[in-house]
């Protein structure tokens, strides 16, 4: 016998953001790591990026047996087993069609991929842009490390031109992909950048993205000091953290005081600036789920009424 | 019962919908076109959902996270879709998440002979995945029992955690017939084993002691943590899934698991067809649309006073060794007509090893049927 049943409503409780709260408490809470397994490596923006993921739960106010979570291969890969939600650990690059479908099935989830530059934008590129084009209500999360971690280091479609790689030793021959720019082209209707050195605001990014209904896309900039800082003159977590320190800006000057965070605000002079942060999307759709039910329910009335006359 | 015209690939679509599935996603491709197209209709209607994914690679990874909540969930396609949707066939096998596909077999490698049928995804479907996943593949012979099969191959999936491929053909989805539908409410449907646990106690889905287990399955959402993992996973003794990678043990067990949790319950999903078998000294052994042919022929070897049988294999995969040695008791020869170069008989070969009995076959790869007529000839031939 199984003692699954229907699926209660989710009532999201929102929570402040609360920043304060001990790290303890929100993996007692959203994480569950088994001894000795933490993967990622001293120091690596993965953590951090973790923590802003659990507080982002926490303040979106999300039921964590309701989260529904999908990734492939990548260092960030394990980041889906550390959490309390459901995951999917697929191949590389699929994340997004495995959202689709778990979206699709069951509209009442919370459905976020969890991905990395290469996994998104190079083999997964196709269902990425698709699933952003239907504007369907999943969180998108992708890690830019600059490379491949995973694999040891080689460019990705998000290495800078002319940096160094395992692949690219004498330097990035390629142009790179501006993730938040292709989503937007794509149709998604909330996108927006942040760093793991502004934990504070990207963790609101992240949480603005899952409370977003439609397509939410958070890029978030995510040291590998250990393969790609160290090939190009940043070896320590340190040095990178304060790469993105020196080289962000907010995009608008709208954002209310408190939800800067301290990060200057963009001004054209600035055109050396490498991170532009902040929602750099927001555009009210007709959400997919939403539009697919209103077809199903006519369907169905249609079928039943050819049924009774 | 209601009679109804049917198109083969309308049959597989009602089989689907009979069967319980409630989640489509599908890329079109002839010959298997008409399956997308009927169930961008039908799904809705019944309460479904249905989507064109940008891909098979697409389609395959949004019917495995449709599955994952619970909802059975399958897709169709043909040749190099097929081949697309190798890699992500052998995730779901490996993370155990029950599928239905359906492969419309079209002639031809590469983008092949796309209105032309053929039967040369035999070994495909056993071997095209990397790292030896098992495989569990029905095919049909006729319009009405592509309906019922693919009904099974649903419950197939779901009783054994797995992919379960329905190998048509483009001979058989674009044929019309007159088929008996039964009311869809009376067919006894398989459900995945679910969790008898409460939350807190759950080992997560691969917790398996034996090689025969099938574990249960949390559904996405239902309060459990669920997850569905391509990385090698069980543990041998049980408990949950490793992170870390798995031992040499652990991987051995694994493997070995998804194989052995299927063989032990062969005798469940073999399915076959044994025309006058018991004194046959010569036997027909097809599959699909192909075994009318062999029929066909046994008739008229019969009507001359040739002792002709016919073992038409339903279920190829597990590849029935055992009811081909039983079916071949009495048999001097062989003959396995295919489309394709020589597949089944190449399997054939080995299950009749060490018993002097002659194998051959007809074989034609121009997507012209096996007639009668070619069999008989080679009757003749290996008698003689
Ligand atoms: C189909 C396929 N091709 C290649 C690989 C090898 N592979 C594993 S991870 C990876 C790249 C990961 O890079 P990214 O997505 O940026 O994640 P990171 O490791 O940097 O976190 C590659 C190429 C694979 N697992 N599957
Ligand atoms: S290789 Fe780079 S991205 Fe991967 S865990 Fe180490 S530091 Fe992080």
């Amino acid at each position: 016998m199984s003692v699954q049943s229907e699926m209660p409503a989710i009532k999201p409780v929102k929570k402040k953001l609360d920043l304060q709260r001990p790290l303890d408490e929100l993996v007692e809470l959203y994480a569950e790591i088994p001894a000795r397994q933490f993967r990622y490596c001293p120091g690596c923006g993965l953590g951090m990026a973790q923590s802003a993921i659990m507080r982002a739960f926490h303040r979106a106010g999300v039921d964590i047996t309701k989260v529904a979570t999908a990734g492939g291969s990548g260092c960030y890969s394990v980041m889906g087993h550390y959490f309390k939600s459901n995951h999917i650990h697929g191949s590389h690059g699929r994340g997004c069609a495995y959202a689709m479908g778990m979206k699709l099935a069951r509209p009442e989830l919370t459905v976020v991929t969890l991905q990395g530059d290469g996994d998104l934008l190079a083999i997964g590129g196709n269902h990425f842009i698709h699933a952003a084009r239907r504007n369907i209500d999943i969180t998108v999360i992708c890690f830019n490390n600059y490379n491949f971690g995973d694999t040891g280091g080689q460019f990705a479609p998000t290495t800078p031109l002319g940096s160094k790689t395992d692949t690219s030793t004498l330097g990035m021959p390629e142009p790179a992909f501006d993730a938040c720019k292709l989503a937007i082209g794509a149709g998604a209707s909330f996108v927006a950048r942040s760093t793991v050195a502004h934990p504070a605001h990207l963790t609101k990014m992240i949480a603005d993205a899952i409370e977003w209904k439609g397509f939410a896309f958070v890029e978030v900039m995510q040291h590998c000091h250990v393969l790609w800082g160290r090939r190009n003159g940043m070896p320590e977590a340190m040095d990178m953290m304060r790469f993105y320190k020196d080289n962000s800006v907010l995009n608008t000057s709208s954002v209310p005081e408190d939800e800067r965070f301290d990060i200057p605000i963009y001004s054209e002079d600035e055109k050396n600036v490498k991170f532009v942060l902040g929602v750099l999307n927001k555009e009210q759709k007709p959400e997919y789920t939403e539009e697919y039910a209103k077809l199903r329910a006519k369907a169905m009335a249609k079928v039943t009424g050819k049924a009774k006359s | 019962m209601t009679k109804r015209l049917l198109l083969g690939n309308d049959a597989f679509c009602e089989g689907l919908i009979a069967g319980g599935v409630r989640f489509y996603a599908g890329y079109p491709i002839t010959p298997a076109t008409e399956i997308a197209e009927a169930m961008s209709r039908r799904m809705p209607e019944v309460g479904g959902t249905y989507v064109q994914m940008e891909d098979e690679l697409g389609s395959m990874g949004a019917i495995m996270g449709a599955s994952a909540t619970g909802v059975k969930s399958a897709t169709a396609s043909a040749g190099p879709g097929m081949a697309l949707m190798q890699n992500e066939l052998g995730q779901s096998i490996v993370a155990e998440i029950p599928l239905v596909v359906i492969n419309v077999q079209r002639a031809g490698p590469g983008i092949g002979n796309a209105t032309r049928s053929g039967q040369m995804e035999v070994m495909q479907s056993r071997y095209g995945s990397n790292g030896e996943v098992p495989a569990v593949v029905l095919s049909p012979s006729s319009v009405e029992e592509a309906f019922w099969l693919t009904v099974k191959a649903v419950n197939f999936s779901e009783m054994l955690r797995t992919v379960v491929i329905v190998l048509g053909e483009g001979m058989l989805g674009l044929q019309r017939a007159v088929v008996d539908l039964p009311d869809y409410d009376d067919i006894k449907l398989a459900e995945r084993p679910r969790p008898s646990v409460q939350p807190d106690e759950f080992l997560g889905n691969y917790n398996a002691n034996a090689l025969s287990d099938v574990p249960p399955i949390a559904d996405f959402g239902a309060g459990y943590k669920s997850i569905l993992s391509s990385v090698g996973i069980s543990r041998r003794g049980g408990g949950d899934i490793s992170v870390l990678g798995l031992s040499e043990d652990d991987q051995d067990f694994t493997i070995r698991r998804l194989h052995q949790k299927i063989l032990d319950r062969k005798n469940e999903i073999t399915l076959f067809e044994q025309l006058m078998t018991e004194d046959a000294e010569i036997v027909y052994i097809a599959f699909g649309t192909q075994a009318l042919s062999a029929i066909g022929a046994m008739h008229e070897a019969r009507a001359k006073g040739i002792k002709a049988g016919v073992l038409r294999l339903i279920t190829v995969w597990p590849f029935p060794e055992d009811i081909v040695r039983t079916c071949c008791a009495k048999a001097r020869a062989v003959v396995v007509p295919e489309m394709n170069l020589g597949q089944v008989r190449l399997l054939v070969g080995s299950a009749l090893a060490n018993t002097g009995i002659k194998i051959v076959g007809v074989n034609r790869v121009d997507s012209i049927t096996i007639t009668p007529a070619q069999i008989l000839e080679k009757t003749k031939e290996v008698l003689s």
